[in-house]
């Protein structure tokens, strides 16, 4: 297919239907990021590629026989590695007898959480969780380094002007999202405080976040939503939220236990745990959501730009 | 007896059109869509070695005694937002590439540096 604008539609169609698989396994809260993100987030990033890097794809020159081969070859060896693994869905595979019984068992009594997998992402796992953090912050700067640019702020008569230009071709689309906006909002804050009973938690809420944010942006253009959401205080956001995670780890050290271990915030050992995990699942939704927000006013900002060196 | 193992195939299907994908085309946004259904496989692969028959969602609740495997759905979890995370980076690079080569196409850069050299 040549047509990149059909790709990555079709892309997005994909990550949709993954996500339903994943319920499908009983992986709810997998789905819902992926829901969230494969659907969503990422099909809009690369739709806002494609506006500055061309949408169709050249055709090429060289013969895909010898890509073709390798991939068949690659393709019949890890086919012939499957053989030797353990038959799907059994409950005596080698991947249930380990670590997991401990969670599913003792998580009540140690956590006091029923959403297993927020108990093992926030507790169990906490520091893997801030290394992942860490990351999505970093890939967040390395975005900022290459694509941001020194921005000029209009003036607000110059907005309004382009406010009432645009009033009329959107109109019934930016009724329906002034409506929906502080739904999707609140349905974020929900996901957010909610994670450690039903499926959510910080990763799902920050995305959930972001794209409230992004859909206003898209509406209302770059400078209305500039004036609304400072970038200087998202950026200090994205990084208060890796720090609030990293401190309280900092907190259980200074108390005499382990780092990230939540018993020691609280005289109740399960009580500590349960504010550990409200706070750095807030730390990871204020990451995540400012995180996103940054990449996307880059992108977005980038091609602003684009637009007016032309002009 | 070997129907059992289909869900390892399918993955390697997936697998392999993300692959193919990635090194047979020279378009550098098609190749980031190609490495996006590459991980894709690579998430379905673990939520299906954590799913048990019989079993249900991972969220303790009274009466329910079969939970499927909590673990590959956290590593899995994180894995699908830091995705996005990197995604997004790669396509920041692309939009780079196009400014500075005027194309994103990977024959044409390869030209124009050699022609530098």
């Amino acid at each position: 297919m040549k047509d990149l604008f059909a790709v990555i539609m079709l892309s997005g169609i994909y990550g949709l239907l993954s996500a339903s698989f994943f319920v499908a396994m009983d992986a709810v809260d997998v789905a819902f990021t992926e829901a969230s993100v494969g659907a969503g987030i990422s099909t809009l990033l690369m739709l806002v590629a494609i506006t500055m890097t061309g949408r169709s794809e050249n055709p090429t020159r060289h013969k895909p026989v010898l890509a073709l081969a390798v991939v068949i070859v690659t393709g019949s060896l890890l086919i012939y590695g499957t053989l030797d693994m353990p038959y799907f869905g059994l409950a005596q595979d080698p991947v249930h007898l380990h670590v997991a019984p401990r969670y599913i068992n003792d998580s009540m009594q140690e956590v006091g959480v029923p959403n297993i997998v927020t108990s093992v992402l926030a507790s169990y796992r906490g520091f893997d969780t801030f290394g992942e953090v860490v990351v999505i912050f970093t890939a967040g700067m390395g975005v900022l380094a290459l694509l941001s640019v020194a921005h000029r702020p209009k003036d607000t008569a110059e907005i309004d002007s382009i406010n009432k230009s645009m009033h009329e071709e959107h109109l019934i689309l930016r009724i329906v999202a002034k409506i929906l906006i502080p739904f999707i909002l609140l349905f974020a804050l929900y996901v957010q405080f909610h994670g450690d009973f039903g499926p959510g938690g910080g990763f799902q809420a920050g995305v959930i976040f972001a794209a409230a944010i992004i859909l206003y942006t898209m509406l209302f253009g770059m400078s209305t939503a500039r004036r609304v959401i400072n970038q200087t205080y998202i950026q200090l956001f994205a990084a208060i939220g890796v720090l609030l995670y990293g401190s309280v780890g900092v907190i259980s050290l200074l108390n005499g236990k382990n780092f990230l271990d939540y018993s020691a915030l609280s005289a109740d050992p399960v009580a500590g745990q349960h504010l550990g995990i409200l706070l750095i699942e807030l730390g990871v939704g204020i990451t995540v959501a400012s995180v996103m927000v940054i990449i996307f006013f880059n992108f977005a900002g980038r091609k602003n730009d684009q637009q007016n060196n032309r002009e | 007896m070997l129907m059992g193992l289909y869900n390892y195939w399918v993955v390697v299907v997936l697998m392999m059109v993300g692959f193919y994908i990635v090194i047979a085309h020279g378009n550098l946004i098609k190749k980031i869509v190609g490495l996006s259904i590459f991980q894709t496989s690579v998430f379905i692969f673990y939520i299906s070695m954590a799913k048990v028959d019989g079993g249900t969602a991972p969220i303790l609740a009274e009466g329910i005694k079969q939970y499927s495997n909590p673990l590959p759905h956290v590593l899995i979890l994180t894995a699908i937002v830091v995705g996005i995370a990197t995604t997004a980076l790669g396509l920041a690079l692309a939009v780079r590439i196009k400014e500075a080569y005027g194309s994103i196409e990977e024959e044409e850069i390869q030209k124009k540096d050699n022609l530098d050299c």
